[in-house]
């Protein structure tokens, strides 16, 4: 088919200006697999992996990366981003990266869990890899619930919040209370940065990712343990559509997980919250 | 010669890993085995080899933190005691599915629950039959003296990354507390980050450089054809070591008319169970699997064929007495398979042995042995 003339006028683009690789404004960074993503629409996952791919890219980082996958809706995250990765068992992916980190000084270790993994079963190996300081980072996808096994409670499910094992709502006498494990962590002298963020948002993502560079900035510089909430959608497990779950995430996921930084030191030093 | 040194089979288990160039423990605290990490901390080889020593905050993460270091291609062990073993038996399972090769040793104690600090062989079970899910061996060597706990840790890496697969040194408390004669190793030197490139380059995650795909470490696969290749492979992988590296020690088999099997402390107390019965007149030897598993199968069915019974010797209610008779069963021989053991920490005397065997086989004593195997 022959392309008609058209006629360029004085500051536009035609559409072969427009592709010319130094007029690209946005592209899918070349650490992301082209392996179609498993995860639902609207899921917080797929965006987590986004940024945390552009930054390994962008710090130079891949052949230093080893990444840790969780058990969880992100167990197959080592099929998306193109840096060696080790699958740990359910809630022991800090151990994992201990070992890691240990006898690899050079290496950038991170693990990826969500909050089944992070805060019920992997409680005890999430405290000893902070309270250690180990040179990691943790990345701590918070959807109040657990996606993968198909929506039951997790230790983060909100009061009230009806799941598959709470189905007439998370009843505080019957199975405790919330928990703000985050807050916990940043207790630990161990750790030296500490934040809440969400990616519901396009300004979210931005400042997600500020976070997560400063995060592995830390664990470059040999900080101590580096570690990263994100309050996450999980529509699927929340019944919601992905407008509806941002919208609900908004209003009762961030109350009472209020997003900011809560630590910002270095190893050794007490948090003063 | 190496040098020789009077030691604990505990502290000889750190030195020789030291010696080995191994890169790092991890590891927590149970009697009777202890004095593993204890030396390695007095000792501090991170300032001599290099190599990492870290007190875990449970065996759990113990097993998981040699889980996330062998899969970067390092040779890395950890050690503990049988209710420790039963909580890695979850992190066992997957080192075995992933095919991570690295060091493991349990320093049994009687069970079950927390039983007893004393030695026992009952974790023979969890060590050579799984322990954790699934369909999977481990590469098992029973040491029977100090000079072994040195030896083994060696063997055990070597065989580790012959076959990707995880090893254990399955001992028993006498063993890891008795002090001996031992020959030490000389020193071997770490691997260098080229050599774990050009060893393990192919499978672990080192980091990913532009030249190569990337490394993925997982036992995990969605669809079950490919799940049931994974553990074709795997099967293939232990009928190989079945052919090439299974060890014993045979001794004074070749007129026996009765064989006393056992490893570790009791194979001790039956080398000198067969001294008696021969002074008794009694035509009696030894077999002393080394590798439980591979189990010795073949010398098992030779021996079959021109003995009259075999007694499993055994600190525990009778497990490799197990392997024994499907050994004998496979050989067509209808000698007869019993056993004899003493439980809750309790080591067997030779007298004890001796007169266990003139019980158990007093039928082919009083009638002379049938020669019809
Ligand atoms: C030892 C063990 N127990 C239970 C499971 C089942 N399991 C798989 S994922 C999961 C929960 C995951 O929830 P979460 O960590 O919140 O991740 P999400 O899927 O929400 O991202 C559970 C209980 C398992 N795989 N292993
Ligand atoms: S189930 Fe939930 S966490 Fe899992 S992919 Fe779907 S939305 Fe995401
Ligand atoms: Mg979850």
């Amino acid at each position: 088919m022959e392309l008609k003339e058209v006629t360029k006028t004085e500051g536009t683009m035609d559409i072969q200006d427009i592709l010319k690789p130094e007029n690209l404004v946005y592209q899918k960074t070349k650490l992301l697999t082209d392996t179609p993503m498993h995860y639902c629409p609207g899921c917080s996952h797929g965006v987590v992996h986004k940024i945390l791919a552009e930054l390994i890219d962008e710090m130079g980082i891949q052949e230093r990366s080893v990444g840790v996958a969780p058990v969880g809706c992100a167990v197959f995250a080592y099929n998306y981003i193109d840096i060696d990765w080790q699958e740990a068992a359910h809630g022991r992916a800090p151990a994992v990266a201990t070992g890691i980190a240990r006898v690899n000084p050079d290496a950038f270790v991170f693990t990826y869990q969500g909050d089944g993994d992070l805060a019920s079963i992997g409680a005890a190996e999430i405290m000893h890899a902070c309270n250690r300081g180990e040179n990691i980072l943790v990345v701590f996808i918070n959807n109040g619930i657990y996606g993968m096994t198909g929506g039951q409670m997790a230790p983060t499910t909100l009061e009230g919040m009806v799941t598959a094992t709470t189905p007439y709502g998370r009843n505080t006498d019957l199975n405790g209370y919330p928990m703000r494990i985050t807050n916990l962590i940043a207790q630990l002298p161990g750790t030296s940065y500490v934040t809440r963020q969400a990616v519901h948002t396009a300004g979210g993502v931005r400042k997600c990712k500020r976070a997560l560079k400063k995060a592995i900035q830390n664990v470059l510089d040999k900080k101590g343990t580096s570690f990263v909430e994100v309050v996450s959608t999980c529509n699927s497990g929340w019944k919601l559509s992905p407008v509806a779950a941002n919208k609900w995430m908004e209003e009762n996921m961030i109350p009472y997980y209020p997003l900011g930084d809560m630590k910002d030191s270095v190893k050794g030093e007490h948090s003063e919250n | 010669m190496g040098e020789i040194k009077l030691m604990k089979g505990n502290e000889v288990l750190a030195e020789a890993a030291i010696r080995c160039g191994c890169d790092g423990y991890f590891g927590y605290p149970i009697t009777p085995q202890s004095e593993v990490m204890e030396t390695l901390m007095v000792r501090e080889p991170w300032k001599e080899t290099g190599m990492v020593v870290l007190q875990a905050e449970s065996e759990v993460a113990s097993i998981n933190m040699v889980y996330g270091a062998a899969a970067t291609g390092k040779k890395v062990m950890t050690s503990s005691s049988s209710p420790g073993i039963s909580l890695m038996a979850e992190g066992i399972s997957y080192l075995a599915g992933a095919e991570l090769p690295c060091l493991l040793v349990n320093v049994q104690r009687g069970g079950p629950g927390l039983g007893t600090i004393q030695p026992s062989q009952a974790d023979y079970f969890q060590a050579v039959k799984g322990g954790g899910h699934g369909d999977y061996k481990l590469i098992v060597l029973a040491p029977s003296s100090v000079q072994e706990m040195n030896d083994f840790v060696d063997l055990g890496f070597e065989l580790a990354f012959k076959y990707r697969n995880p090893a254990m040194i399955l001992a028993d408390g006498a063993i890891g507390q008795m002090m001996e004669k031992v020959e030490l190793a000389d020193y071997k030197p770490r691997w260098t980050k080229e050599e774990v490139a050009e060893k393990n380059g192919d499978w672990a995650t080192t980091g990913k450089p532009a030249s190569r795909k990337k490394n993925v470490i997982t036992s995990l696969e969605m669809a079950s054809n490919d799940m049931e290749v994974r553990n074709i492979n795997l099967q293939a992988k232990y009928r190989k070591m079945e052919e090439e590296d299974v060890r014993y020690e045979a001794i004074q088999c070749d007129d026996a008319e009765f064989i006393l099997v056992a490893f570790g402390t009791a194979a001790r107390v039956c080398q000198k169970a067969v001294e008696v019965a021969r002074e008794k007149g009694l035509k009696v030897g030894l077999l002393r699997p080394v590798t439980l598993f591979p189990f010795p199968k073949k010398i098992i069915k030779e021996l079959a064929r021109k003995t009259a019974g075999f007694l499993s010797v055994e600190m525990s209610a009778g497990q490799m007495v197990e392997d024994i008779k499907l050994a004998v069963y496979d050989a067509g021989s209808n000698a007869r398979v019993d056993h004899f053991g003493r439980m809750g920490g309790i080591i067997p005397t030779p007298t004890e042995v001796v007169e266990a065997l003139e019980d158990k086989f007093s039928w082919e004593l009083s009638y002379g042995v049938k020669r019809s195997y």
